[in-house]
């Protein structure tokens, strides 16, 4: 039993963090403590998602907060239109966001390294610029939820309490996933593409669709958490669905807490988002807290490339075997 | 015939790699392929398993024509291959990079099936001590023997070798001929590309020389090493010190 329990380590760590994280504000009592939550929640998601194609995968997305603000968007159509329930909402988001992925994927996951990186962000971008003007989501102003929608779940407060509790339950699926893709053999062809993408080639490994599902499976979540995050925030316009600087600051907290890790991701999420909080409410910081985050995602590529976790396997090679 | 090779041509802009290549392979042979620097060894090989079309002629393996099919494709009908510059998957482990191997080549192994192939093949390498290492951690000799590891756990029908031998000092390079021998033991059909000249004539048993993409011998070692042709292109000329003193 102990034996099997330490076998699967990293899964009950990871899952241990988002559950203590996601508890807190319920056994606290306390709506501010929930807000904090769902933001380190949602961070947590959106890293361990893009971690699948980052840190596994080893192709740097710098526009993954498209799938988001894409998901975002359909899902918020979907209810304030079309008048579908959450639930329903939060699904079309996902499947959205992976219908984009699937199809960006055919189209730009052929180039490599710095040009594909250049390419997200440049996908990013376009999106934006196609909602911006497009007429059926809003253009430019966006879109606003009628006040009366949050009567079907009881009230906007029970529906702001619901919205934590799917986002909690999206990180759990998210933390599975993460460990589940890390473990599995479809995820050892993907670390071989990282490594060696024309070696993982010619040992067999079918890259072209290897790619494109990790591409896919990291899109979904950020879809949906697009989705829960723009019903519950009410309203939704595209400088707040296409945020560069939401994008970049994913690749931080993957770089934080080790990429290509299940817990790391998770662990830079948290701790990104409490430094940030800290920072955004210092009389002293509030206006360097973008700068900050620059200098510490210096520092890290300089001295601790593999972040944490990474660091942890590098210096303590026995526990490299659970601790992923 | 596992593989049929007809009339293979290859160029890269004005650069004539290789030239109206054919040859046929038997079942269970080692085959040996020599040649100068830069004579098309290496190009063959990537034409043979995919990593370049070529322009003109067909490659034929297990009697399906898979010229232009991708290496991925041919890697899971049977092909595995050495890489002259090794490329081990730096940050896996060594047990985890001869898994690659098993799961996605031609023994399609699951993840448990592949550990257990893995640490076979790891033992008759001599990699075993190393498996949890990371394969960025070996010396170069190790990396060879990672290289053919990983080609091995793929359980290949055809395994094609591009100088695994090179940069190996004399008793790794005796225990490398052992592990060979051993391969085709296995009943896997051996191409290797080779410089060390004893081992290819004790290991092959049947050799194909290439100068400037064209093949210009093929026979026993014992034909090759006595061929005037091959002593010219490349083993050396023994009789120019003979013709310059006639004057000629």
């Amino acid at each position: 039993m102990s034996k099997k329990f330490f076998q699967h380590a990293s899964l009950w760590l990871s899952l241990g963090t988002v559950l203590v994280i996601g508890l807190w504000p319920i056994v606290t009592h306390n709506a501010l403590n929930r807000e904090t939550a769902f933001t380190v929640l949602s961070a947590v998601a959106l890293a361990s998602s893009l971690n699948i194609l980052l840190g596994y995968t080893g192709y740097v997305s710098f526009g993954h907060v498209v799938f988001f603000g894409f998901g975002g968007y359909v899902g918020f159509y979907t209810i304030n239109v079309l008048g579908w329930n959450i639930w329903m909402a939060m699904l079309a988001g996902g499947l959205a966001a992976a219908l984009l992925a699937y199809l960006l994927g055919v189209a730009i996951l052929r180039l490599r390294g710095a040009y594909f990186a250049l390419a997200t962000i440049g996908i990013n971008e376009a999106v934006r610029a196609f909602i911006n003007n497009f007429a059926p989501f809003g253009g430019p102003t966006g879109m606003t939820l009628n006040f009366k929608i949050y009567k079907a779940y009881g009230g906007a407060m029970h529906a702001l309490q619901l919205v934590f509790y799917i986002m909690v339950g999206l990180t759990i699926i998210v933390t599975i996933l993460s460990y589940w893709v890390r473990t599995s053999k479809f995820g050892l062809g993907l670390l071989a593409i990282r490594e060696d993408e024309d070696a993982a080639e010619v040992m067999g490994v079918i890259t072209p669709s290897a790619k494109n599902w990790a591409f896919v499976l990291s899109a979904i979540i950020p879809g949906m958490v697009g989705a829960i995050y723009f019903f519950k925030n009410g309203t939704i316009e595209p400088g707040l669905a296409f945020p560069l600087r939401t994008s970049i600051e994913m690749i931080v907290m993957i770089m934080l807490g080790g990429q290509g890790t299940v817990l790391g991701p998770i662990l830079g999420a948290a701790g990104y988002e409490t430094m940030r909080d800290y920072l955004l409410v210092s009389p002293l910081f509030k206006n360097l807290q973008l700068a900050i985050s620059g200098v510490l995602l210096l520092l890290i590529v300089l001295f601790i490339p593999r972040g944490l976790v990474g660091w942890l396997r590098q210096r303590y090679p026995k526990v490299r075997r659970w601790l992923i | 015939m596992i593989l049929q090779v007809q009339g293979v041509t290859k160029r890269f802009g004005g650069l004539q790699a290789l030239t109206q290549v054919t040859f046929d392979l038997p079942e269970g042979q080692i085959l040996g392929l020599i040649g100068p620097n830069g004579a098309g060894k290496t190009t063959l090989f990537n034409v043979i398993d995919g990593v370049y079309k070529p322009d003109e002629g067909r490659v034929i393996f297990l009697g399906e024509d898979v010229t232009g099919k991708k290496p991925y494709y041919l890697a899971k009908k049977g092909l595995a291959r050495t890489h002259q510059i090794v490329r081990p998957l730096n940050e896996l482990t060594v047990r985890e990079n001869v898994m690659v191997g098993a799961c996605f080549g031609h023994a399609s192994a699951n993840l448990s099936t592949a550990a257990k192939i893995a640490d076979e093949v790891l033992d008759l390498l001599g990699l075993a001590p190393k498996a949890n290492a990371l394969a960025g951690s070996l010396n170069v000799a190790q990396k060879k023997r990672l290289e053919m590891a990983r080609a091995i756990a793929s359980q290949p029908k055809l395994l094609l070798l591009d100088e695994v031998l090179a940069g190996l000092n004399p008793s790794e390079i005796a225990s490398m001929v052992k592990t060979v021998r051993a391969v085709r033991d296995r009943g896997i059909t051996i191409i290797m590309i080779e410089h060390v000249m004893s081992a290819i004539m004790n290991l092959s048993d049947r050799i194909l020389v290439l100068d400037f993409g064209k093949l210009i011998a093929e026979g026993t070692p014992e034909e090759i090493a006595n061929n005037e042709k091959v002593i010219q292109a490349y083993l050396g000329d023994p009789k120019l010190a003979e013709r310059l003193m006639k004057g000629e």
